[in-house]
């Protein structure tokens, strides 16, 4: 890493949409605080917050696994069958010479959920059981925050739905364990973003080490 | 505005956009880079060239957007007679077919959502050229719902990505994705980009200059 000139902290919340200084609050667990010039989210208070999103990722593991092992779905058409599975979208658009597309595909319904998975787990891990931060926890924990928005589980589940829709005019359709394991995936990811407060785990990271 | 906040930057910080640790501005010796002491991610009080960021990827995007719109995303071939789809005629079958509800969704998440970032930015990047001082928290409002709701004009590509995996059975019927399907999954990807790399700040510096 680059030298770096050493920074001074300051016990203090910047809003991160309109930078206004404001006082740190203790929130009741379940409230937020927004800020007072723009509005933006400022602070968000969980129940238990570390405790619920391990159990949510554990939880999503399982699931994880299971959506990726199994069939997905089965497309039947005149005595024809064409079993998928959760990857394979990704490999044929890979195949047929849409690289770009496959990679993109492969990333935001699969890739970035699992690392998203795995490096929660990562840095959440050591810090609920051990009372001790993951090694790199700041690049680590900043590559999860950041990559948030590209894991589209839920986006891709509306995808299958439409693609259901178009095909059941003309064919039969079967789906898997996978996609009910997608399914709960995609219910599991959203409670542990949910109870996850990055503030809380930022401050017990800096503080542990 | 009465009993507006002192700003972090008016008063000399700076909040690291990773991980919300409020540092005291200083200038980084020649050759360093001033990091945040508890994350270890570059800190700056403001997204580093934003505007210019956002205009390139927002001028990229709208270029993208028309042969996004006027290629086929994906041909439907059954029993070697092809029925090509874009964007737009894709919304239009599933309407014809009877999926109102569906065809709706496809239609704000292909179509509304990749319209309202691009013109929703566009606005965003003129207001703060501008300098204007109209509405400062419905445009921050507006720049929180073009950042949250972009990843939804996916759903197309995903889509097409079960189609093609399922649709494989030979003559009787196949699915070959079209050029537009690239381009617009690009579109998607490089407006996300253009509306991380805005930054809201910006609008409310203009509001502190004229106070």
């Amino acid at each position: 890493m680059a030298a770096t000139t050493p920074t001074e902290t300051v016990a203090f919340i910047a809003c991160h949409e309109c930078d206004a200084l404001l006082h740190e609050r203790v929130l009741p667990p379940g409230s937020i605080a927004r800020c007072t010039r723009c509005g933006g989210l400022v602070q968000r208070a969980r129940h238990d917050s570390i405790d619920r999103t391990l159990a949510f990722l554990f939880a999503g593991l399982v699931l994880f696994i299971l959506a990726n092992v199994y069939p997905f779905m089965t497309f039947r058409l005149e005595g024809r069958e064409q079993v998928s599975n959760l990857v394979s979208g990704a490999i044929v658009l890979w195949d047929e010479g849409l690289p770009e597309l496959g990679i993109l595909v492969f990333m935001t319904s699969i890739g970035f959920p699992a690392l998203q998975i795995f490096g929660l787990l990562y840095v959440l891990g050591p810090l609920r059981f051990e009372q001790r931060p993951a090694r790199h926890f700041g690049p680590v924990f900043r590559m999860i925050l950041a990559i948030g928005p590209w894991g589209m589980l839920e986006v891709y589940m509306l995808g299958v739905l439409v693609a259901i829709v178009k095909l059941s005019e003309m064919a039969t359709l079967a789906p898997g364990v996978a996609f009910w394991s997608f399914c709960g995936l995609i219910v599991t990811m959203t409670a542990a973003n949910a109870s996850l407060d990055p503030a809380l785990v930022w401050k017990k990271l800096g503080a542990a080490r | 505005m009465s009993a507006a906040p002192m700003t972090a930057s008016a008063a000399g910080l700076m909040g690291c956009h990773a991980c919300g640790m409020v540092v005291r501005k200083r200038h980084a010796k020649p050759g360093q880079s001033l990091r945040c002491p508890r994350c270890e991610a570059p800190v700056h009080a403001r997204k580093p060239d934003s505007l210019q960021r956002t205009t390139a990827l927002l001028f990229t995007a709208a270029v993208l957007y028309i042969p996004a719109n006027l290629f086929p995303i994906m041909t439907v071939i059954s029993f070697g007679q092809g029925q090509a789809d874009t964007i737009l005629s894709g919304v239009i079958h599933l309407a014809h077919g009877g999926m109102i509800s569906l065809a709706l969704l496809v239609f704000f998440a292909s179509v509304l959502v990749p319209v309202l970032k691009l013109s929703g930015l566009t606005f965003l990047l003129l207001s703060v050229h501008l300098r204007w001082q109209w509405r400062p928290r419905d445009r921050t409002l507006l720049y929180r719902i073009i950042e949250s709701v972009g990843r939804w004009s996916m759903i197309d590509i995903f889509m097409i990505s079960i189609l093609v995996a399922l649709v494989k059975l030979g003559n009787v019927a196949t699915i070959e994705t079209g050029l537009g399907a690239t381009c617009f999954g690009a579109v998607v990807v490089i407006t996300m980009f253009a509306s991380m790399s805005f930054d809201p700040r910006l609008i409310w510096d203009v509001m502190e200059e004229e106070e």
